[in-house]
């Protein structure tokens, strides 16, 4: 209750700030009208905003503490504002050079690109560089079980945490190196990712092209099916359709990732497939499609040279989404033990060894960072993803402001 | 109280593009007085609307005004507060949109909009707002006033909806009208009749308007001063007798004369040739509506056909049938004096390529994402198989041939071209196929007068070089009397009147053909007056199309 009386208290006195901001700001400019025309909820908002700000400034300090019991209640908040300031330099610094160095294309591409996809393009550099160099990069082998090593030591190297300086990022429950893991894991995770959402969207995406194109009976054939796969659930059907690919793999012998990547590949391409028919058939009604059949061309020359070039920019907006989805889907499987198999380092099912230490966060939060590294790791490259996707829509649609 | 409304002094407007600020308006001055309707006219990108919307004292996005100042009824609008520009906006200034289906919300009735202003603004109650909307849609002829206030916008006909919207606008009984471009989308004959009601109205209650157009023969009915804008340059103003018969500037000049182009007539169709294309009895449906009814006519080789009517009258079914994208259900098309297949998937290569198109709106015709070079280059390659060095000369000679210069435009994209530039490509394209028919479907309707022009003339020039037809469908009795050499006049899917241009501009005409002829605005400013009064309000446009 007293919690609600005081954000109730907070909002009252915003709301009072904002009130007097406005007509002191009215009064102090001679009535200018920024301030004249300015309505109560944008007065509102400044102050709003402001109040925000100095609380998060506030924490940050409290998370410097010398106190633990103070610093272990702003620990995360903490280190995420370091993380956006870090992060914020670095794609700054990037972007700066990019300006410097390259040839006149790249530097004129750098120019004109935002912050935010800068930090975008870095990270999935980054995690490009990892995933092709893992063997290299990495200090230890992603299976590599360490003989005489504790397991479960705490990210963040302190001896008086339980932490160790050899092992930054500490060890797993059997005492594998989780960094080792974690560069490993964009290799493995990253990777079949993408190969699965570049199938979902090739299957997905042509077909869907070809039901606006040829309409009719194709369309309507190709659509019902569409809607039968969309109407079982996703998860639990992957999870039906890699249990029976296990039995398949083994007698075959072949990989049960190849019959995964398939599996998600078919099931995400309806979505494609509804997307791609949708802009397809806004296309398909356009004079240039007409004069080019008129003009006698194939189905190829239509939906690859005429259709796709018109629709990459929701097809590219819809491409970060999707793996990103594809990417959780991944590591549900592996959650359930049908996905990628242990020894395989995987972030899900990082995520999933190491989820009880969650329950430290109160009075432990270096233990519990071990859970939370992993799930750092997937949503970092899904908001690099969605930055650098947001920006390539930005250009593509020719949207100036 | 001042006898002047509206006073605009050395107004200056920037919009923002590519990063900076580039001048719309430089320094136009403007004064309206009370009642008096002041004609705006200019190509499209001279600032018209722009400047018909810093008359309210509003910008759109990504415009400002640098410099100047705006006075309505002695308040100047661009330091009032936005309290005080909520009080005039929709009470004392009212605004109608060029496209009224575009402006009305579709989710509510037309009656509850058209309140919305009164209520709002407590001029009227809503009862007191219902009944004078019933009265203000009868003073503008519509039909059923006390009932079609109840329908939804999409129930009504885009005629009638810009007069509603027209009544709207005069819910308030406004001191100001800002009518931007209001019956530019609409046909010929109803286009008389909105014209006729707004100015009926207009005058009626005094209100004082300016009327955006970039038609002269409308603004000329319209307006009592006209003033011309260029480039966001004011080129002159007069009233409207001095600005038609005796315009200052060249510019002005070259309006008026744009008028003026006509191509010499040719000789007579020697009896017994076989015509380039020849449709036979053609019937068409659309699934059960049936929408051509026993059509036929030829087209004879280097000669012009304008096939004129208004919307819906079946002119571009008669040119799908024609392409084969709509198979005839009977009847035939000829092409030379062989049948054709009547779907375009069973032609030959050879036979698409003797029939080519040019559409109405170039943005839609353009493959956005290619190049120039690649749109013209495509149609080279897949018929004339040329490769390399060759396709690139052959492309070059084409563009040459449409006035553009090569080197310029042949790596650029649509976007970066303007509307006459981008239907000269589409012209390029179908020339690209070295047709000997072409389909023109209302190629000039979406451009500027001037524009126009220049591509009806190269038209001519194309085709006295190649000896072409053209199949030219259009609802511009202008453009037909400019090109045509017959024409052919469609009403409901029926060919209702056709011969050569000379009989067909010459009396008797079919009762239709004379109705269409009448509802063309001509330059002469008492037109609309001694039309109406030769045959009275209900003898014009859509109403006298009704009682056929």
């Amino acid at each position: 209750m007293s919690a609600l009386f005081s954000i109730a208290l907070w909002l009252g006195a915003i709301a009072v700030a904002a009130w007097l901001f406005r007509r002191l700001g009215q009064y102090a400019s001679d009535n200018a009208p920024r301030f004249r025309d300015m309505s109560y909820g944008v007065a509102f908002g400044y102050v709003l905003g402001v109040a925000a700000i100095v609380w998060l400034a506030l924490a940050y300090v409290a998370s410097l503490s010398s106190d633990t019991a103070v610093a272990n209640k702003f620990f995360f908040l903490g280190m995420a504002i370091n993380g956006f300031l870090v992060f914020a330099a670095a794609a700054w610094v990037f972007r700066w050079l990019g300006r410097k160095i390259g040839t006149a294309g790249t530097r004129k591409l750098f120019r004109a690109m935002p912050l935010t996809a800068s930090f975008g393009v870095l990270i999935i550099l980054i995690y490009a560089i990892f995933s092709v160099f893992a063997g290299v990069i990495a200090p230890y082998g992603q299976d590599e079980i360490l003989q005489g090593v504790a397991a479960n030591i705490v990210p963040g190297g302190d001896p008086n945490l339980g932490g160790n300086p050899d092992f930054p990022l500490g060890t797993d429950q059997i005492g594998r190196d989780i960094m080792s893991r974690l560069i490993y894991g964009a290799q493995n995770t990253v990777g079949i990712a993408f190969a699965t959402t570049l199938l979902a969207f090739f299957l997905g995406g042509s077909l869907g092209f070809l039901a606006a194109v040829v309409g009719g009976w194709t369309d309507q054939v190709l659509s019902r099916g569409v809607d039968v796969l969309m109407a079982i659930p996703s998860l639990i059907f992957a999870l039906l359709l890699m249990t029976i690919a296990s039995v398949w793999s083994s007698r075959l012998g072949i990989p049960l990732t190849v019959f995964m990547v398939l599996i998600i590949a078919v099931i995400d391409s309806t979505r494609v497939f509804r997307l791609a028919r949708a802009v397809g058939q806004n296309i398909v009604v356009m004079d240039y499609i007409e004069a080019a059949k008129l003009r006698g061309e194939g189905m190829g020359y239509l939906v690859f040279r005429e259709i796709l070039p018109n629709a990459t920019a929701p097809l590219l907006a819809e491409f970060g989404l999707r793996f990103c989805f594809v990417f959780l889907t991944i590591a549900a499987l592996s959650f359930l033990g049908v996905g990628i198999q242990p020894p395989l380092a995987d972030w899900g099912t990082m995520v999933r060894d190491s989820a009880a230490f969650i329950n430290y966060a109160q009075f432990a939060p270096k233990a519990a960072l071990t859970p939370l590294l992993a799930a750092g790791a997937i949503a970092l490259l899904t908001v690099a993803v969605n930055f650098v996707v947001d920006w390539m829509l930005h250009r593509s649609s020719g949207l100036k402001e | 109280m001042t006898d002047t409304l509206v006073e605009i002094r050395n107004l200056w407007l920037e919009g923002r593009s590519d990063e900076q600020w580039n001048p719309i308006i430089n320094g136009v001055d403007l004064t309206l007085k009370r009642g008096e309707v002041m004609g705006l006219i200019g190509e499209s990108g001279a600032g018209k609307s722009t400047l018909g919307l810093a008359a309210m004292g509003f910008c759109r996005d990504g415009v400002r005004i640098s410099n100047g100042s705006v006075k309505f009824d002695g308040i100047d609008l661009l330091t009032a507060s936005a309290a005080t520009k909520r009080g005039l906006l929709g009470k004392r200034i009212a605004y109608v949109a060029q496209s009224a289906a575009a402006s009305f919300n579709p989710a509510h009735k037309i009656i509850d909009q058209h309140v919305e202003g009164p209520t709002q603004h407590n001029v009227m109650s809503r009862a007191e707002s219902e009944a004078d909307g019933m009265a203000l849609y009868e003073k503008l002829r519509l039909p059923d006033p006390e009932k079609i206030g109840f329908r939804y916008p999409h129930q009504v006909s885009g005629g009638q909806l810009q007069r509603a919207m027209t009544a709207m606008a005069m819910a308030c009984r406004p001191d100001l009208i800002i009518f931007d471009e209001p019956t530019t989308a609409l046909d010929v004959t109803t286009q008389i009749e909105v014209l006729a009601s707004i100015r009926d109205i207009v005058k009626d209650f005094d209100t004082a308007a300016i009327y955006i157009t970039h038609d002269l023969a409308v603004v000329a009915q319209m307006a009592d001063q006209i003033k011309v804008l260029l480039k966001g340059d004011e080129v002159e103003t007069a009233d409207t007798r001095t600005m038609l018969s005796a315009p200052t500037q060249d510019y002005t000049k070259s309006l008026w004369a744009v008028r003026s182009f006509e191509r010499p007539l040719k000789a007579p169709v020697v009896a017994g040739s076989v015509p380039v294309v020849s449709v036979q009895n053609v019937d068409a449906a659309y699934g059960k509506a049936k929408v051509l009814h026993d059509v036929s006519f030829d087209m004879h080789q280097g000669r012009t056909v304008a096939v004129v009517g208004e919307s819906g009258s079946g002119k571009s079914t008669t040119a799908r049938c024609i392409t084969g994208l709509l198979p005839p259900t009977s009847g035939q098309i000829s092409f030379g004096g062989e049948v054709m297949p009547a779907d375009y998937r069973k032609r030959s290569k050879d036979q698409l390529r003797q029939v080519q198109m040019i559409y109405q709106m170039a943005d839609t015709a353009l493959n956005p994402r290619m190049s120039i070079g690649q749109i013209i280059a495509r149609p080279v390659e897949f018929y004339l198989g040329l490769k390399g060095r060759e396709k690139r000369a052959k492309v070059d000679a084409l563009l040459e041939q449409i006035e553009l210069e090569p080197s310029q435009y042949y790596n650029r994209l649509p976007s970066e071209l303007s509307g006459g530039q981008k239907q000269r490509i589409g012209i390029a394209r179908a020339l690209a196929a070295e047709p000997k028919f072409i389909i023109c479907d209302e190629v000039t309707s979406a451009l500027d007068q001037l524009v126009a022009e220049g591509i009806l003339r190269l038209l001519a020039k194309l085709q006295d070089d190649l000896k072409l037809s053209y199949m030219f469908i259009t609802h511009d009795l202008a453009t037909v009397r400019a090109i045509a050499d017959e024409v052919v006049v469609m009403k409901d899917g029926r060919v209702v009147e056709a011969g050569p241009k000379a009989e067909m501009f010459q009396p008797p005409h079919h009762p239709y053909t004379d109705l269409l002829l009448s509802s063309v605005p001509e330059m002469d400013p008492d037109w609309l007056t001694n039309l109406l009064d030769q045959r009275g309000v209900d003898n014009i446009g859509d109403s006298a199309v009704g009682k056929m």
